[in-house]
This record gives structure tokens, sequence and C-alpha cells, in this order.
């Protein structure tokens, strides 16, 4: 075998016992930790003790751990994460329902980050020490610092309640969304497909908000070492030659040093990916998005446990097949990394 | 009497970072030593009721959700109470589930690390693998679900908030460990006949102090965001109580009227709480490597 399907083999052995870790973990902090989840699903309710035995045994909770463990694993491997309390539906299928919803988020948050986090670190590279310069970090370490749900409802507050320019919340005005028909999920994707532009710009006027919530912290972050990657090349001999030759200042950036300066941040890019997801739990409730991880919340809220352990688990699968996949790209792009 | 304040810090550091002067041209670093004293001062101080201007629970003479005046700085929520001193005294579920989750995550990390990096071996491997698994994990998921388990709360939040940060430190000391492990002077005494445990307490951990300091900067700076987070969704205080997360909560319902001064003010005292840390952060990374600093990054 040669050495790039080599290295995509063992990399991938190497997921399986990392998510059979993880999903222990699900397994330990859900099962076998102080409290078991029918006195938590149904404690505080006015419930006879029989009753939360009838439901200990139809969950299940009520055999030994070790036999617990193993139909929890199987169950995964067959794609059963059993069955929501609250909608009565398997949990797989309400959380494919809302997988797209997450994802178009996810991917639209990346783009600001991408676009506002590169810019700005641009920007303060080539004009390093300058003022524009310090506002820029300034921004860049502070952006750290704000709460994900705190700039949304600020941002609600300012361009839906005041200014009137966006939508407070949700994925589509009430009024579209009665005859919208969604075939894939993503809704931008459908709204290209249908053709129809009212319905594309009321979709994509849904997504601004949110999207830049949820690639703020990420922007700050990219900006930063944008800036600090984009500095190092910026002294680079080629630099120096490039602007010997007589080129324009904005073609020695943009097409000579910025390309150099992109190699380390693209390989960051993906395993902000896990620090997404945790912001997308926030920007998700607050602006009411049907996604995976508002489901979550939900479920936390009403108590539904297999909800709960099913979104868990579902994350976690999700979180290592993103790794796998950035750490095989990575491998394409610099040829040094091998195992 | 900041003077003084910088003073006793230089001195702080001065001695933990064996360098003098350190803090002489830190200014981020005392930025954050000062913003995050001034918060810890206050939120003190506004738990007694002389402190702050009205009571930030039991009040019922203001007007109803009114904008900022001159009487109340910061407006009224909708039931008449004095946002003002709702907002200095919020800090409090904030600062002590930070600090407590950093000691505990920072004391069980770091054990673990510590006797992970010198035992080697199987242990080694699964532990390691153990808290990478954990650390791809999204941290705010993990805590929420930790939080759902172990119930609402500030004792919970510690627990949940200070779990996800173990592998952060377990990392930090494992690495170091290795490290030192191999230099030859622990060879040395070693060999002179120094056993395990007096190498990891008297030439491993002094060494791995100044990272985890700034680690933990860091860690404090996001866990107040974290703590902000769950009490946002419902699982800190019990409601009467001031709670910066929680009365944003309780502001979002009154958004659509524009009550915008509801959520503003306890969202700028998460942030320059937050940011207080991550200057910190910021400056002992700085001390720690030059060159950092130079680089401007």
């Amino acid at each position: 075998m040669g050495g790039i399907s080599r290295y995509i083999v063992q990399r991938f052995m190497l997921t399986i016992p990392m998510l059979l870790i993880l999903l222990t973990l699900v397994f330990l902090i859900l099962r076998v930790m102080p409290g078991d989840p029918v006195s938590a699903m149904l404690g505080g309710r006015n419930v006879s003790p029989q009753l939360m035995d009838e439901y200990r045994h139809k969950m299940g909770v009520d055999r030994p751990i070790p036999a617990q463990y193993i139909e929890y694993l199987s169950g995964i491997l067959h794609g059963d994460f059993g069955r929501s309390f609250r909608t009565n539906k398997p949990v797989v299928t309400e959380l494919f329902m809302r997988f797209p919803a997450t994802l178009e988020l996810a991917f639209f948050g990346l783009f600001f980050a991408a676009i506002f986090g590169f810019g700005t670190g641009i920007l303060s590279a080539t004009r390093a020490d300058q003022p524009i310069d310090h506002i820029v970090r300034v921004f860049h370490i502070g952006s750290f610092a704000v709460p994900l749900f705190w700039l949304g409802l600020m941002l609600q507050v300012i361009f839906a309640v005041k200014l009137g320019w966006l939508p407070v919340a949700s994925r589509l005005g009430g009024r579209i969304a009665f005859t919208f028909q969604s075939i894939t999920g993503f809704y931008l994707f459908d709204s290209l497909l249908g053709g129809n532009t009212k319905v594309i710009a009321d979709v994509a006027k849904h997504l601004v908000l949110p999207a830049i919530t949820l690639g703020f912290a990420q922007a700050g972050l990219l900006g930063r070492m944008s800036r600090a990657s984009m500095l190092e090349v910026l002294d680079q001999d080629y630099v120096t030659t490039a602007r010997a030759k007589g080129l324009k200042e904005r073609v020695v950036v943009m097409s000579h040093a910025l390309r150099n300066a992109l190699i380390p941040i693209v390989t960051v890019f993906g395993l902000q990916f896990a620090i997404l997801m945790g912001g997308a739990v926030l920007t998700e409730t607050v602006f009411s998005w049907p996604g995976v991880a508002s489901f979550l919340v939900r479920s936390i809220e009403a108590r539904d446990w297999p909800a709960i352990q099913g979104s868990v688990v579902f994350i976690a699968i999700f979180i290592s097949a993103i790794n796998l996949i950035v750490d095989i790209t990575y491998s394409f792009i610099d040829p040094r990394v091998r195992y | 009497m900041t003077r003084m304040l910088v003073k006793g810090l230089d001195w702080i550091v001065r001695k933990v970072t064996h360098s003098s002067h350190a803090l002489r041209k830190q200014t981020i670093l005392k930025i954050g030593l000062i913003t995050v004293f001034l918060f810890l001062l206050v939120t003190v101080l506004a738990q007694h009721s002389w402190f702050t201007p009205y009571d930030p629970v039991y009040y019922r003479d203001a007007p109803r959700l009114e904008g900022p005046s001159i009487r109340h700085l910061m407006g009224t929520d909708q039931l008449h109470r004095d946002v003002f001193s709702r907002v200095i005294s919020g800090g409090k579920a904030s600062l002590i589930v930070a600090f407590g989750a950093v000691a505990l995550s920072m004391s069980v990390g770091s054990i673990l690390g510590w006797i992970s990096g010198f035992t080697g071996g199987f242990l080694d491997r699964s532990l390691s693998l153990i808290m990478d698994a954990i650390y791809s994990f999204p941290s705010m998921i993990l805590a929420i679900t930790l939080v759902a388990m172990f119930g609402a709360g500030i004792g919970p939040m510690i627990w949940a908030v200070g779990f996800v940060y173990i592998p952060t430190y377990f990392r930090v000391t494992r690495a170091e460990v290795l490290q030192v492990r191999e230099a030859t002077y622990v060879e040395a005494i070693h060999a002179v006949g120094a056993g395990n445990v007096r190498i990891i307490l008297r030439h491993v951990a002094p060494n791995t102090v100044n990272a985890i300091m700034a680690v933990s900067s860091f860690n404090l700076a996001d866990a107040i965001l974290t703590v902000a987070a769950l009490s946002f969704l419902g699982f800190g205080l019990p409601p009467p109580a001031p709670d910066w997360g929680f009365d944003i909560q309780n502001g979002q319902k009154f958004l659509q009227s524009g009550s915008w001064w509801l959520i503003t003010f306890p969202g700028l005292m998460i942030i320059a709480l937050s940011l207080g840390f991550g200057l910190i952060g910021e400056g002992i990374s700085d001390l720690l490597n030059p060159r950092r600093k130079r680089k401007r990054i």
C-alpha cells in the first residue's frame, strides 16, 4: 500500500478506540453516575413507585450495568438510538431531520469567520503598529470574551427590533414557511433550486444574524492567527524580492504572501468544529434554530433521557468523523504529516 | 491603592517567575490583574445591602421596566428592581464556580498528568486516549449534559465545568513530565537514589507551574463564559438571586418591546471579567515566552 492510503487506514483504525471511549464516557455519565434516568425524568412529578418501576423496566435500566452497556453499543451499531419520550419518534429520525439545519448554520458561521478573520488579519498585518492595527488587535483579543448568547441577543435588539432590517429568529418568515417545500433540509440550497427570489432572500436574511453570532469567536481566533502568520511571511526574502521587482503592494500581499500565510491556518480550521458545535447550542437556542444542538437543550429541559443520550452520541460520532476527515485532508496538503 | 496592588502583584509574579521587575512593562498583565481584583472586591462588597444602592432582590418602589435614568443608572426590570444593583452583585456564582472548577480540574488533571507521564506504558496510553476523547468533545455540550445530570446550582456547576477542563491540565503536565524526565539532572538525582515522588515534587512540579498559570488564566476566562451560558440556559442559581446569565435570560422576554438595558449591562460585565482573566493569561504567556511578545501575536 502506498503512503497515503496506509495513513488513511491507520488513521481510521485509530478513530475506532477513540469513538468507543467517547461512547463509553457518555454511557458512564448518563447511566452509572448517581440518579437514574427514570427518577431524573419523573422525579418531582406525582408518580407512583410502581409506575417508576414500570418505566425502569421499559427503558431497561433495571438490568445489570454490563448487560445495559452491551445493549447500548449494539443499539448504536444498528443505528438504534432509542425512542424520544416527548415525540415518541425514533431519536435518529429526529436528529437527521434537524441535522441539515445545524450543518447549514455551521457552514455559514465558518464562512463568516473566514472572511472576517482573514480580512482583519491581513489588514492588521499589512498596517502593523498603525492605529488600525491596534484597533483590530484589541478586537481580536476581546472577541474571546464575548458570550455568544449575549451577542446574538444584542444583534437581535439592534438589527431586528430597533432597525427592523433582519428577522429576529427561526429559519423562515411566517407566510413563506407555509408554502415552502424542503427537499434536502438545507434551506438555502432548496430555495436556490426553487428559483423564487423572494424565498431565497427570506432564507438568506434569516441566516445572517445566527451565522455572525456563531462565527464571531472563530473570527477573532482566525484573525489573530492570520495576522501572526502574515507578519512572518512578509518578513521572508521572497516577499522582499517581489517588492524589489517593482510589483504593486497589493499583488505582493494577495498573491505572494497570502497563499503561504494561509497554509498553517487552514489546518486549524477543521479543528474548530468541536468549538463550533458548542457554540451552536447557544446560537440555536437564542435564534430558535431547529437544529441538533437546540434539540439537545429542549430534551434536557424536558428530561427526555433517550433523546439526550442519542443527541450526545450523535454529536460524538459527528465530531470523530470530522476529525478524521480533517486529518486525512491535511495529509494531502502537507506531505510531511505521516505516522 | 492601585500602586500598592501592582507592587504586591509584582512581588508575587517575581517570586513565581524568578525574573526581576517582571511586571514593569507588562501593561496587559496589569490591566488584567486590576480588572479581576476590582471585580472580586465589588462582588464581595455587593453581597451586603449597604453597598448596593437598592436591594437587588426585594425592591418594589421603582417604576417597572424603565430605561436608564439618574435614579436607576441601568434602568429597572419587570419586577421593579434596580438593574445596577443586580449587576454589581450578580458575579458571585460566576466567580465561585470559575475558581472552584479551575482548582478542581487543575489538581485532578495535573496529578493524573504527572502519574501518566512518569509511569508510561499501558496506563499512560489509555489515560492519554481517554483524555483526548474528552478533549475532542465540545466542552459546552459536555458541561450542559453533566449539569443536567447533576442538577442545577453552584456545586453541580463546579463539578461539571471542572470535569471539562481536566484534559487541558493533563496534557500540559504530561508533556512537561516527559521533557523533564529525560533531562540529565533528573537522571543524576535518580541515580543518587531519589524516589519518584521526590522527583515529581521537587523537580517536575516547579517546572510545570508557569505553564499551568497561563493555562488556568485562559481557563478562568472560558469558565466565566461557560457559567454564564449555563445560567442563561437555566442551570444556575435559583431565580430571585442576582446572576448575570440568568438576568440575560430574563431580559430576553422583554427584548421585543425594546428593553435593551436588561441584557446589555449584565453582558458587558461578563465580557469585562472574562477579558480580565484573558489578559492575565496573555500577560503571563508573554512573560514566559518573550519571543511571542516581540512577534506581536
